[in-house]
């Protein structure tokens, strides 16, 4: 019994966490975006620095009209934001906040995440679809083929971390950084390859093809508005924090504290590397033209494959010489 | 097994972009015929913007007709002036004092700089970059503070009059304006830094778009978009108006004619315009800022031409007087209008994101395309 509440518990706690921090997160662009462009960013809602901002938007978005357009395939437009969250927080059920803090230990969580990561793409294609306009039709199109893409070079970059650490449960992975030393100084090949790669399958720019403002006009989301509108953003986010998180467990050894510095609390650790990673995709978004989708294809099959490849090879001979 | 052996049917999509779309330049609306992503056919649509101009102008004085020519063109509208200003002086034979004409080049030039780094932070923004514009507007900004000092007005100045210009300089222009120029320096250094040297940017822009030299005289383009396909054609040397003739400055020209070529024309005509600047502030005469002008304006009966280099290309007026107080006829030539025909020409057969890059490449500014 205690055990049934201890997990629910964990599960409330880390539905919360995801939530506050997607929200976190849009104030954070913001802010991060304003400080690369010259402005302020929010400075009116909440006090310091606008903190409100996110929660008065969401408040907002709550009670705008909820609008289906005449025309658009109903069960697939009501469907798509609700898929897009889900993966968002399904892959937080295997990251490890701390050392006894992961709500679902499995032995195989990095193929389980993998596995996830596909699902995002259902969402935009059905929102896309289902939407029953051009433009988003062109937009679900295009991200069907990126995401496509973009997801065997990340599984191919995770798969030397695997080899590394010998296990696919993120905890050993984590300890096995514990013993050693963090995996972005093994795979820095692979690091790269996963963080082009992510930051292709959160939709960011460079390669936001399928959102793609000044061609696309909102991409798969421009029929959206209101609340369902708003469920979209957050997963955004949502993957976004994923997918940092997943970095910093990959390569930053996860909660384990560097140089010695044990008395700061795991957690914060695991929230700083995490943030670092937030932030190099902030900073990489609001610095970078947008790439066209022909090129997108080539980097990801003609550079992202081979490099991952070849890391896997590296690893192996490494591996056999070493071991 | 018939059935996978069947060719897949294939159509071409027709999507209509705009009048609201973000990256149109106001309210331009492009009928794009899609197969795929490659765009068959480009239509545009003009006309969201007609405010009957030209029209207008026949039922004003002629100093009345100034202030409407602002609104053409309004992100340079003291080009539009000055071409409007030269054909009535042209006309009535003013004489102009020569600080008028130094004045008139120091504004034309430093309006093109400003219009050009407006162009440059859209253009970035439809590359899907968004930074480069608050960057450019940091620069503009102090450009249009200089300008609202002298003028009067952020936008739409009204500050070229028949026979002169509306007042002198004010007592801080020139080391604001030098302090402008300096600031400017910096500021293309970080747009190289920023956007034009970055691979993507090459990518996006290399080898795309290409007018070749003969297409764009037989469209009749002009300004940066001409002079990137190579053909050195600027009317501020060929036929140098104003006291054009007496500085010493360069053209840049293009060779390819891509987009990439169109950019690197405009960024290296701000040099070139700072260049301007900063000799005539230095050689800038004593004197009075507006000539011999007659209480009321009458041309006699006859018609003038006048064509200014414009930010945009060649901007030409055409005025026809009856001997009146009101013109007869005010003809514009906008470069625009030409230009938005040419993106047929230069987007068909590329990508969807290429024809943003284009549009964005002309440079067109719909106010003047409908006018």
């Amino acid at each position: 019994m205690q055990a049934v509440l201890w997990s629910v518990l964990k599960l409330l706690i880390v539905l919360t966490f995801i939530l506050l921090n997607a929200m976190l997160l849009i104030w954070l662009e913001r802010k991060v975006s304003a400080w690369i462009q010259l402005r302020l960013g929010p400075m009116r809602v909440g006090r310091p620095q606008g903190w409100a901002q996110s929660i008065a938007d969401v408040l907002k978005l709550l009670f705008k009209e909820d609008i289906v357009p005449s025309r658009v395939d109903k069960v697939l437009f009501v469907l798509g934001p609700i898929i897009a969250f889900m993966p968002a927080l399904m892959v937080w059920a295997v990251i490890p906040f701390g050392p006894n803090f992961v709500s679902a230990d499995l032995n195989i969580g990095v193929l389980y995440i993998a596995a996830i990561g596909s699902i995002g793409l259902m969402s935009i294609f059905t929102g896309g679809w289902g939407s029953n306009n051009k433009w988003s039709l062109i937009s679900a199109m295009r991200s069907a083929a990126q995401l496509f893409s973009y997801e065997v070079p990340l599984v191919l970059a995770l798969i030397g971390v695997v080899m590394l650490a010998g296990s696919l449960s993120l905890t050993d992975i984590i300890r096995a950084q514990q013993e050693t030393a963090w995996y972005i100084l093994y795979q820095p090949l692979g690091f790269l390859v996963f963080l082009i790669a992510g930051i292709a399958e959160v939709n960011r720019t460079p390669f936001d093809l399928s959102e793609a403002e000044s061609e696309l006009v909102a991409g798969w989301h421009v029929e959206y508005s209101g609340l369902r509108w708003a469920m979209y953003f957050l997963a955004e986010y949502g993957n976004l924090l994923a997918l940092s998180a997943l970095a910093a467990t990959l390569f930053l050894g996860g909660w384990t504290a560097p140089f010695g510095l044990d008395f700061i609390p795991p957690f914060v650790w695991f929230l700083l590397k995490t943030y670092l990673f937030v932030f190099v995709a902030m900073w990489i978004r609001w610095t970078f033209p947008r790439v066209r989708i022909d090129q997108l294809m080539d980097l990801s099959w003609k550079f992202l494959i081979p490099v991952a490849l070849l890391n896997i090879a590296l690893t192996g001979i490494g591996i056999t010489i070493f071991s | 097994m018939t059935s996978a052996k069947q060719e897949l049917h294939r159509e071409e999509m027709v999507i209509n972009m705009g009048p609201q779309h973000p990256s149109t330049h106001g309210v331009l609306r492009a009928v794009v015929t899609l197969e795929g992503e490659t765009v068959r056919g480009v239509d545009p649509v003009i006309g969201y913007l007609h405010r009957c101009f030209e029209k207008i102008c026949e039922q004003k004085t002629w100093t009345q007709v100034i202030p409407y020519t602002d609104r053409t063109d309004y992100v340079a509208a003291l080009t539009n002036e000055l071409a409007y200003v030269l054909a009535v002086e042209k006309l009535m034979g003013l004489e102009v004092p020569e600080r008028a004409q130094y004045i008139r080049v120091i504004m034309a030039e430093l309006q093109r700089i400003a219009s050009h780094l407006l162009w440059f932070g859209t253009f970035g923004n439809d590359l899907g970059a968004f930074t480069p514009f608050l960057y450019a507007f940091r620069e503009r900004e102090t450009l249009i503070d200089i300008f609202e000092k002298t003028t009067g007005a952020r936008l739409t100045y009204n500050y070229i009059r028949l026979g002169g210009v509306r007042n002198d300089l004010p007592a801080d222009f020139e080391r604001e304006t030098l302090a402008f120029l300096e600031k400017l320096e910096k500021g293309l250094e970080e747009y190289h830094n920023l956007l034009i040297g970055n691979a993507i940017f090459e990518y996006r822009t290399k080898g795309l778009g290409v007018l070749t030299a003969e297409q764009a005289v037989a469209w009749g383009a002009s300004g940066p978009t001409l002079r990137a396909s190579g053909v050195a054609w600027d009317l501020r040397k060929s036929e140098p108006y104003l006291v054009y003739d007496r500085f010493d400055f360069e053209v840049p020209v293009g060779q390819k004619g891509d987009i990439y070529d169109r950019c690197i024309c405009r960024m290296k005509e701000m040099e070139e315009s700072a260049k301007i600047v900063r000799q005539a502030l230095e050689g800038l005469p004593e004197g009075d800022v507006v000539g011999k002008v007659p209480r009321v304006i009458k041309p006699p009966q006859g018609q003038a031409y006048a064509a200014v280099e414009a930010p945009r290309g060649e901007l030409g007026c055409f005025v026809v007087s009856d001997g009146g107080i009101k013109p007869y006829r005010v003809k514009w030539r906008s470069p625009c209008f030409v230009h938005l025909q040419l993106l047929d020409v230069i987007a068909r057969g590329e990508l969807v994101a290429d024809f943003i890059a284009n549009i964005g490449s002309i440079d067109i500014i719909l106010g003047e395309v409908d006018r």
